[in-house]
Parts: structure tokens; sequence; C-alpha cells
């Protein structure tokens, strides 16, 4: 869990005469090579159910952790982004539905979906933007519901209610990419990657701007940066982010429906993000960890215990609301309180940094 | 109206030449050229006020989410829910005592007490921080839902009307005219009418306590400076506490009229919180005005989508928020 802490003291003071090899802490040492090795020790269903899914949720709402974190724009669209990336690749793609589906080859409808997906999550930003804070959660949840409800309606595109099955991952280089192992190494691969890209834009100059313009619009828009235009791009790249993770989840479960983007996941992704902490790329992914824990589990737990299983639903709101409620931070909110406490002086109650 | 048809001429001309046809639509026997184009005279009236009608409970809903939020900036996802909660708690009023609009007061006070909890609880600990407020009311909506799913599970309800409340009224519409040469009158729904008439007469009194009484001006002060307001020695806290019970018993009193139009089932929560969000957001957030004129839209887009394009109806009116919001961000009646 310390995986952030060393990072941000590593990278903001970086030693001089080491390599950037030297340079990367421990435990992304640690972390990285426990996931690596994680097929030779968990099962199938470990790896292609709980890793898996939750490295798809994590990177879909990394996205969110993004435009949240560094841009202060809580959006509810992210799931339908994802959506609209998942059904994209399956009408483009090949699926069951060979009516509606046009067969392209994976390396044209893999980055048609990306565009079509990025070109949607730039609408959605360029209206959202529109209005401020609070409104942005109001009117985002109001596209994603609309999309839900065209995507049901809609026929000729998107096959209404029952959507598209069959939508499976290409065999590149001989591997089933739907493969357990095969698959939680694809969806590590691409949560990593999304991961390490969003730690690095954090500090380059548009991530950095973004902050800007996160804590004070005027001034960032006095010293001549485009206020909007820095907003409207953060929007574009969360939705890269959601389309990837989108495919993913299309290939997953081998079918794309309007219930995947629908209501209810949307604001589970928000649950995610705002579960783990919205302040650092980390948190997505131990939220989705939670999340996925805990709709596997729960309901054989929730038995155990002698209460009936549907009652899943009620166990996720109330963890929302406590971590909501004494956590705004999230989990990692508490872990930092938690190492300060620890590193404050027993006699005189200060907080210390050093002695 | 003087003043917006001095400011903007061609709107209002624009305005006064639809309001023309409109009423003559209404009143007028339809020459047969309207009748191939568009349908009978009958599914056009009766699309105009059932959307009429709907948009009186719309406005139910999402004036007491628009009061909430106008004064206390937060918003409440949980209103959908307070809305089922009140369907709920009335149906099973009725059911007990046997007497319909004994169902209203009931579903009023249980949710104006929740409300009152919730403001009590919850929302007056983080005050002034508006994200975390919608984010836990997310969490409430999610365990209200399960809970009431626990409760009265999935089955539809139906709260029946009195029965001097059921039969059709009869109407001086002329619908259409019989080879004989007698004229067809329209027949609705008298409880419609008598719900929407309700809705209507809520909405007078509520915007004569906003602007005629000392405490409506409590109110609106709250609204427009809320610091400045407690820095007067007004006690905010209690006119927080008096708008978020009433607020909250609107949407109990608007379930009540929901379970007599339509039903009460789970999901109805999610589906009456997107429509008073699109409502606030066409209408302009805070404004009671506003909502009434969202309402009306949206309740007519619905019904008409329904009925001359019945497969997108629900997409129509997510299409008119997003073209309100693209040319006037702070809705039709807000102050940018």
């Amino acid at each position: 869990m310390s995986v952030f802490d060393s990072t941000e003291t590593s990278l903001v003071a970086p030693s001089e005469g080491q390599s950037w090899l030297e340079r990367i802490p421990i435990a992304y040492w640690v972390v990285g090579l426990i996931l690596l090795i994680m097929p030779a020790i968990a099962g199938d269903f470990m790896l292609f159910q709980i890793f898996g899914w939750t490295f798809i949720l994590g990177l879909i709402a990394l996205g969110l952790m993004f435009l949240g974190g560094y841009g202060g724009m809580v959006s509810l669209a992210q799931m339908s982004i994802a959506g609209v990336g998942g059904y994209m690749v399956a009408i483009f793609g090949v699926s069951a539905i060979d009516t509606i589906s046009l067969g392209w080859p994976w390396y044209v409808a893999i980055p048609i979906a990306l565009i079509i997906a990025m070109l949607f999550g730039t609408l959605t930003g360029w209206l959202a933007v529109r209005t401020e804070g609070i409104y942005t959660i109001m009117i985002t949840l109001a596209i994603a519901a609309a999309f839900f409800y065209f995507a049901r309606q809609n026929y000729v595109m998107f096959n209404g209610f029952s959507g598209f099955n069959g939508v499976l991952p290409p065999m590149l280089f001989g591997v089933d990419w739907r493969g357990p192992a095969a698959f939680y190494y694809l969806t590590l691969f691409w949560a990593a990657l999304g991961y390490l890209v969003v730690l690095y834009i954090s500090r380059a100059p548009f991530g950095l701007a973004l902050q800007g313009v996160r804590d004070n619009p005027r001034r960032m828009s006095a010293l001549g940066y485009n206020v909007t235009a820095h907003r409207v791009a953060a929007y574009t790249f969360a939705a890269l982010l959601a389309a990837i993770g989108g495919i993913l989840l299309t290939w997953q479960s081998a079918q794309i429906s309007p219930g995947t983007a629908g209501i209810g996941p949307a604001i589970d992704i928000l649950v995610i993000a705002v579960i783990g902490g919205m302040r650092h790329p980390v948190g997505p992914f131990i939220g989705a960890f939670i999340y996925v824990i805990l709709k596997t589990y729960a309901i054989d737990a929730l038995v155990t215990l002698g209460l009936a299983g549907e009652r899943f639903q009620l166990l996720i709101g109330i963890a929302f609301l406590v971590i909501v409620f004494w956590s705004p931070d999230g989990i990692i909110g508490l872990w930092d309180r938690l190492r300060e406490d620890r590193k404050r002086d027993p006699l005189t109650g200060r907080g210390g940094e050093g002695p | 109206m003087t003043d917006f048809a001095r400011r903007h001429p061609v709107w209002a001309a624009v305005i006064a030449i639809l309001t023309a046809i409109l009423i003559w639509m209404i009143f007028a026997l339809w020459p047969a050229w309207l009748v191939d184009l568009i349908g009978k005279k009958k599914v056009f009236l009766n699309a105009l006020f059932n959307g009429i009608t709907l948009g009186g409970l719309y406005f139910l809903v999402a004036s007491g989410f628009t009061l909430i939020f106008g004064l206390m900036r937060n918003v409440n996802l949980a209103h959908g829910s307070l809305y089922l909660l009140g369907g709920y708690v009335g149906y099973e009023f009725a059911e007990l005592t046997g007497y319909w609009l004994l169902a209203f007061p009931a579903a009023f006070l249980v949710v104006a007490v929740f409300g009152i909890l919730l403001q009590l609880v919850v929302f007056r600990r983080m005050e002034g921080q508006d994200l975390r407020q919608t984010l836990v009311t997310i969490g409430i909506s999610i365990i209200m839902a399960d809970l009431m799913l626990w409760g009265w599970g999935g089955d539809f309800y139906n709260i029946s009307a009195p029965s001097w409340l059921s039969g059709p009224l009869e109407t001086i519409l002329v619908t259409a005219q019989k080879r004989s040469g007698d004229l067809v009158y329209l027949k609705y729904p008298l409880v419609r009418v008598v719900i929407f008439l309700a809705a209507v007469t809520i909405g007078i009194a509520m915007w004569l306590l906003l602007n005629r009484t000392k405490i409506g001006m409590l109110i609106r002060a709250g609204v427009d400076d809320r610091d400045m307001l407690s820095a007067t020695g007004a006690r905010i806290q209690l006119v927080f506490l008096g708008v978020f019970a009433f607020g909250a018993g609107l949407a109990g009193i608007a379930g009540v009229v929901g379970g007599t139009f339509q039903s009460v089932a789970p999901g109805e929560d999610i589906r009456f919180l997107l429509a008073s969000l699109v409502v606030v957001i066409v209408g302009g957030m805070g404004s009671i005005p506003g909502a009434a004129l969202g309402a009306l839209l949206i309740g007519l887009a619905e019904q008409f989508g329904s009925v001359y394009m019945p497969t997108y109806a629900v997409v129509l009116t997510f299409l008119i928020m997003v073209g309100v919001l693209a040319f006037r961000p702070q809705g039709l009646m807000g102050r940018s």
C-alpha cells in the first residue's frame, strides 16, 4: 500500500547520480513481481474473474479519478463511454449478430472504436464543462441515462435490449486471449500502462495545468491558459481510458448489452473511485478490488450469516456511506491519516517531519 | 411579459404564433388534410392533456428538489427514493384506512419527518461540502432502494382512486364530427384533471408563500446569500430544516399521485430522480417557475414523443436537455 507514498518523495526530489532503474521505489518492485507471478499462485477463477475484472473496472474508474482528482470534475458518464467503446468493437468487428456487425479485422475495428468513444467523451465533456461542480454530476448522470435508453431502444445499430454476444478478442500470436492467464496479463498490461501514464501526466505540464485549473480557474485563465480546452482535453483522455476498459469488459463477458452501461453500473464506477480514493491513481484499483471481492463473495457471506443473499446492494451502499462519511479521500485518505498519527510525537502531540 | 416582448421581439412573435396555432388545434374541428398528416384529433388531445397532467406530477417532484437545491446547494440524489417512499406509505395508508385522501397527509408527514432526520443527522454535519453531500445522497439512495425492495418486494402497487373520482369527465372540446352531423366530445379521466388542478394550486400556494410572506422572504434571502442572512441573526438552520421537510414532503405527495396515475414499483425512484434532474436543468436550478415550465415541457415531450415517435420517446427529453444546456446553460428561467 505504500506504493504511492514512496513515489511522491522519490519523484519530487530525485537523488543525483542514480539511474532511473534505481530510482523506482522498492514497493513497485514487490507489487510488480507479485502481480507478474500471480498466475502461478492463483486459480483460473481468481485470474479471470477477480483480477481481470478488478483491472478493467479500475481502468474505467481511473479515468474518473483523473477527471475528479486532477480536474475537479466528477463525471458519471465514464461507464457510458466504456459502453460506446464496447459497442463499437462489436459493431465494426466480429460478433454473433452478423446482420449488424461489419466483421472488419481487429486492427481497423479497435482504433475506430477508440476514436468514436473518445469523440463521444469529448462531446460529453464539452457539454459538461459548461457547468461546474455538482451540476456536472447531474448532467453526466442524465447523459448516461440517455445513452442507456437510446441503446435499449435502437435496434438498427445497437440491437436493442439484447445487444451483442459472441464478441471475442482476436487470436493474436496464436494465443487465446480469453484464456485465464492470457486475459490476466492482457488486462494487467493495460491497467499498468494506464496507471503509469496517468502518473506521468500528473507531473507533466498538461497535468500540472489541469490541477491549476482545478484549484483556481480564474487565475489560470489570467495566466493565459485556456481553461475550457484543458478541461475538455481531460475528458478526452479519460474517455480513452474508459474505452480501453470498455473493450476489455466486452471481451471478458463476450457480450455487450444496454445493461452493461446502465445507471447502476455508472454509479458503481463512482462508488469504486470514491471508496478507493481520488487523490492518487492507485485508488481506483484498490476500490475496484474491494468492489469485486464484495460483489463476488458478499452473497455467500450473507447467506452464511443467515441473511438473504439479495441484500448485497445494501452492503455496498453501507460501505460507500461509511467511507464517504468518515473519510472523504477513500481508503487512501484513511491510510494517510494512519501514517500521520504514527508520526505524531506522543509527548507534544505535534506531527513531525523528521526530528 | 411586456418586458420579454420588448427585449426579444422575434421570439415573442414566434411564441405568439405557436400559441395561436395550438389554440386553433385544440378548439377547431380538424380538416381532413391535417388528420391525414398527423392522425386523429382525439389522439392529439389525449397526448396534450396527458402531457400537461404528467407535467403536473413532475412539477410536484421537481419543485421540492429545486427548492432544496436553491437554498442549500444540496443536490439530493435521494429525492427519487423519497418519492418512492411516499408512494409506498400512501399505498399502505390508503389500504389501511380505506380513504384515498388520507394517503396524502400521511405520505407528506412520514416523508417530511424522514427528510428532517436526513437534514439533522447527515447534511448538517457536512455543510458547504457540496460534493460530499451529493455522494452521501447517492449512498442513501442505494440503501433506501434496497430496503424498500426488501420491505415491499418487486411487485407493482396501484393506489386506487375513490369511486367519486373514477369516472370520465365530459369536456366541451370537439374531437370529430359524425356522418350524421353530431359532434363527438372528448372524454377525459376526472382523477387526472383533479390532481392536475391540485398541483397547480400547490404551485400557486408555493409562489405566494415565497413571494408574499415573511418566511418566503427568509428563504429567498437565503437563496441569494446564505452567509449574509445568518449574519443578520436569522435562524437559518430552522429555515433549512423547514425547507428540507417541505421539499421531501412534496416528493412524498408526488409519490401518492404517481401511485394513482401509474404504479409504485422498484426502479420508479431512478425514473423520477432523472425526470426531476432533467426538469430542473431545463427550467433552471433553484427556480420554482422554472420547475413549472420545465415540468410542462418534459411532460409534453414525453407524451407527444410516445405517440408520434414511440421508439425514441425517452431520448427526446434528453435531447431537449442537451439543447438547453448547449444554448442556455443556466436553464430557461435560471439566472446566469
